[in-house]
């Protein structure tokens, strides 16, 4: 088992190959498709748990606060005689979002054979998946900045072939394209913060062993006490500006406002894709950046930021999830909410805290994504909540594990997201009360726009076409199994079991804030008051006609409804004006170098003209003539050749007394 | 004895007569035996210069004999050709003949 450890590689080998393997897959045996890709996962989930076991059955080496990391290096290429090294880590951190990736992606593959068992595509489809889990593996276990880029950039291709799977869908294909280019802006922060590192220290590892690395002693005094100057901002420090810059990443990756717009868009993608990509994993890559980076960001000026950045989303999000009638759009909304709540969690500096949200969110909100999914193929495509209602008989099922996911989510204790929430509130609470009272609104209002749904969906009576039916077992024993970890997976992070075994594993010698029962009992307190409202509002009496609270805010439902029309301003801002931009460029070039070239071209016309004249009449002419005149004296020399012997001899004759002559002359 | 310039004029004589037959018949035969006199012209000049150069008695001797030899020759052949263009082109007048015409 120890061997495992020094062979990392193979957890995302798996899945990569299985992508290769079904990308050259032939036609026929097309059915094995989806049980490669499911096998690759599934072998890479046992591996991450044997890793679990090997990592914890081994003598711990401290690095930093008695953190145990282990690293295998590889050369990658020399310059000059700078070998550049790359390497592979394996700490707590890894070891979660390992779990949470192996298990989540296991469970989505599963459920995949269900909900695309009659897409012609389902090939293509898995190959993708597979792509996006080996890559997501590759990001999490890379210890070297460069390599998690790219993984970082894999994983966003994934995304936008996976969005744009059904591409003859136009909103499809525009909702892919908007979610790689919104997440290329976020890029480039991303990048040129690897290059300000890169120039600032000369290495991009982060935990380096006998190598210079990041997280080195040296280099981050180095960085935290050299600054750069920026126009307007003056001297930062590079912490700092390294940090915001790298956070710049993660605000595109997890769709943290601004950058927020392309995560519900997303939503045209298939399901499972929604729920293991733009729920579990690969919009939580932004968060584990964060985490990743966390030695270098704590204590900088970049914590506010992603803190406040954090509350925002965490706030502005929530409020539009309100008002949003599709199913699975309300989930989007939900989701860069919870990101948001993780980002504000690290970004006052509790690390476990939004780790564990990350982890706790991951299971609950791919089990309402995969929920969400079963209740749409259960009533024939209808994403619509307004035309649902009263499932609760029609899928049980569905209704019972989502109704788990949607607790878990609204923080009801003893589930998963009470545990995970608590403790970023009570972060807030210690270090921040503003940030505390946005994060404990956004938790009344994450209930109540969960309870909203389920009452919408679920209860009532039946207002869509058709019948509704309950989903086959493919799909349902991941739910099932999803369900059971977001009511239990909180567990190993409470501080009443263990004292908060998570904790000590993720950051052992951290000390840990007290359990706080007040933050506890006001969260719990809005969360039931959230469920209560929602009943008042749409479970008291079923849905007819319009949303009843539409009734009471008019203007700030429709506001919300629009999504504070976020879209719209992008739409005349940056789109339009990038098209008026290229527009204006297009004229330029029209008239200015278009204008110029056809100049040239004229003039040059002209002159060939003239060069032709020239030619014609002088090379030309003369040549003529010349030739004429040649012609002309053949034709008389032609004379001479008469064909008669004796005019020849005459010749010869008259030449030879000619030549006499001559002779006697000279 | 007959003094050399005798002898001259009589070869320059014969030479100018057969070079007016060659330029002047029209007829083909004609312009052979004029080249024929026109050969014995010069074969009698050797033969002269043989007697009044006594060194150069024996190779001038054998000169005109070869002189003569070829004469016949060339007769033969001559005559063969008058033949076949007769044959060709039923005339022998020399004017006509002019496919070498340029």
């Amino acid at each position: 088992m120890k061997w495992l450890i020094g062979h990392l590689w193979l957890i995302p080998f798996f899945p990569l190959v299985a992508a290769a393997v079904i990308a050259f897959m032939k036609k026929e045996k097309r059915e094995a498709a989806p049980f490669f890709a499911i096998g690759a996962i599934l072998v890479s989930f046992v591996l991450s748990c044997l890793l679990f076991l090997a990592f914890i059955g081994i003598q711990k080496t401290p690095y930093g606060h008695g953190l145990s990391v282990h690293l295998s290096h590889y050369l990658w290429f020399v310059t000059g005689t700078t070998p550049e090294i790359v390497s592979l880590i394996l700490d707590p951190l890894t070891l979660t979002m390992l779990f949470v990736v192996t298990i989540v992606s296991s469970l989505v593959f599963i459920y995949s054979l269900g909900y695309m068992h009659e897409d012609p595509n389902i090939v293509r489809f898995f190959c993708f998946l597979s792509l996006f889990a080996a890559s997501m593996l590759g990001l999490v276990i890379s210890n070297h900045l460069l390599i998690l880029f790219m993984c970082w950039e894999l994983v966003g291709v994934s995304s936008y072939l996976l969005i744009g799977f059904w591409y003859e869908k136009p909103e499809a294909a525009a909702a892919a394209k908007k979610a790689f280019i919104v997440t290329r802006v976020g890029d480039i922060g991303f990048f040129i913060g690897l290059l300000l590192l890169y120039q600032k220290t000369g290495t991009l590892l982060l935990y380096g062993g006998s190598y210079p690395a990041i997280f080195s002693h040296e280099t981050l005094d180095l960085l935290k006490i050299n600054a750069v100057t920026l126009p307007l901002f003056g001297g930062v420090i590079l912490t700092t500006i390294l940090g915001v810059l790298l956070f710049f990443g993660a605000m595109g990756k997890s769709a943290q406002f601004p950058f927020h717009v392309w995560l519900p868009d997303a939503m045209e993608g298939p399901t499972p894709v929604s729920a293991l990509i733009h729920a579990a994993t690969m919009v939580a890559a932004g968060v584990f950046l964060v985490g990743r980076m966390f030695p270098l960001l704590e204590g900088s000026g970049a914590m506010p930021v992603i803190a406040w950045i954090g509350g925002i989303t965490a706030l502005f999000a929530a409020t539009i999830a309100v008002a949003q009638f599709d199913i699975k759009r309300l989930l989007a909304y939900s989701t860069i909410s919870q990101l948001g709540y993780m980002m504000m969690g690290l970004g006052l500096g509790g690390y476990v805290a939004g780790i564990f949200h990350l982890m706790t969110h991951a299971f609950f909100k791919a089990l309402l994504f995969l929920g969400s999914g079963s209740v749409i193929h259960g009533c024939h495509g209808e994403q619509d909540m307004r035309h649902m209602g009263g499932l609760r008989k029609a899928m049980p099922v569905t209704f019972w594990t989502y109704l788990a996911g949607t607790l878990a989510l609204a923080g009801i204790f003893p589930l998963s997201g009470f545990w995970s929430k608590d403790e970023i509130l009570l972060e807030a609470y210690l270090h921040h009360r503003p940030l505390y009272w946005i994060g404990t609104s956004v938790a009344f209002l994450t209930a109540f726009y969960m309870f909203r749904q389920i009452f919408m969906v679920f209860f009532g009576s039946w207002r869509g076409h058709g019948q509704a039916h309950e989903s086959p077992q493919t799909m349902l024993w991941p739910l099932r199994i999803l369900a059971i970890l977001a009511v239990f997976a909180g567990l190993i992070g409470t501080p009443f079991l263990f004292g908060n075994p998570f904790r000590h594993f993720l950051a052992p010698g951290h000390h840990a804030p007290d359990p706080s029962f007040f933050v506890m009992a006001v969260s719990t307190g809005v969360a039931l008051f959230g469920i209560f409202v929602a009943y008042l509002l749409y479970g008291r009496k079923p849905l007819t006609g319009e949303d009843p609270l539409l009734s009471y805010l008019k203007g700030i439902f429709i506001l919300l409804q629009r999504k504070y029309y976020m879209d719209e301003l992008y739409q005349n801002t940056f789109v339009k004006g990038a098209n008026g931009l290229a527009r204006f460029f297009r004229e330029v070039d029209e008239l200015v170098i278009d204008g110029f070239l056809s100049r040239t071209g004229w003039a040059t016309l002209v002159l060939s003209r003239f060069n032709q004249w020239c030619d014609n009449f002088f090379l030309n002419g003369g040549f003529d003539r010349a030739c004429d005149g040649i012609k002309g004296s053949g034709g008389q020399l032609r004379r001479v050749q008469t064909g008669r012997a004796q005019d020849y001899l005459l010749i010869a004759a008259v030449g030879a007394v000619v030549l006499y002559f001559l002779s006697r002359i000279l | 004895m007959i003094p050399l310039s005798w002898y001259l004029t009589l070869a320059a004589v014969l030479f100018t007569i057969g070079l007016y037959g060659v330029l002047a018949r029209k007829n083909a035969v004609i312009v052979l035996m004029g080249i024929e006199i026109m050969m014995n012209a010069a074969n009698l000049n050797l033969i002269v210069f043989s007697r009044f150069l006594p060194q150069t008695r024996l190779s001038a001797q054998v000169f005109s004999l070869f002189g003569i030899t070829i004469a016949a020759a060339e007769v033969a052949v001559g005559l063969a050709l008058v033949i076949a263009i007769f044959k060709m082109m039923k005339t022998i007048e020399v004017e006509k003949i002019e496919q070498l015409k340029g």
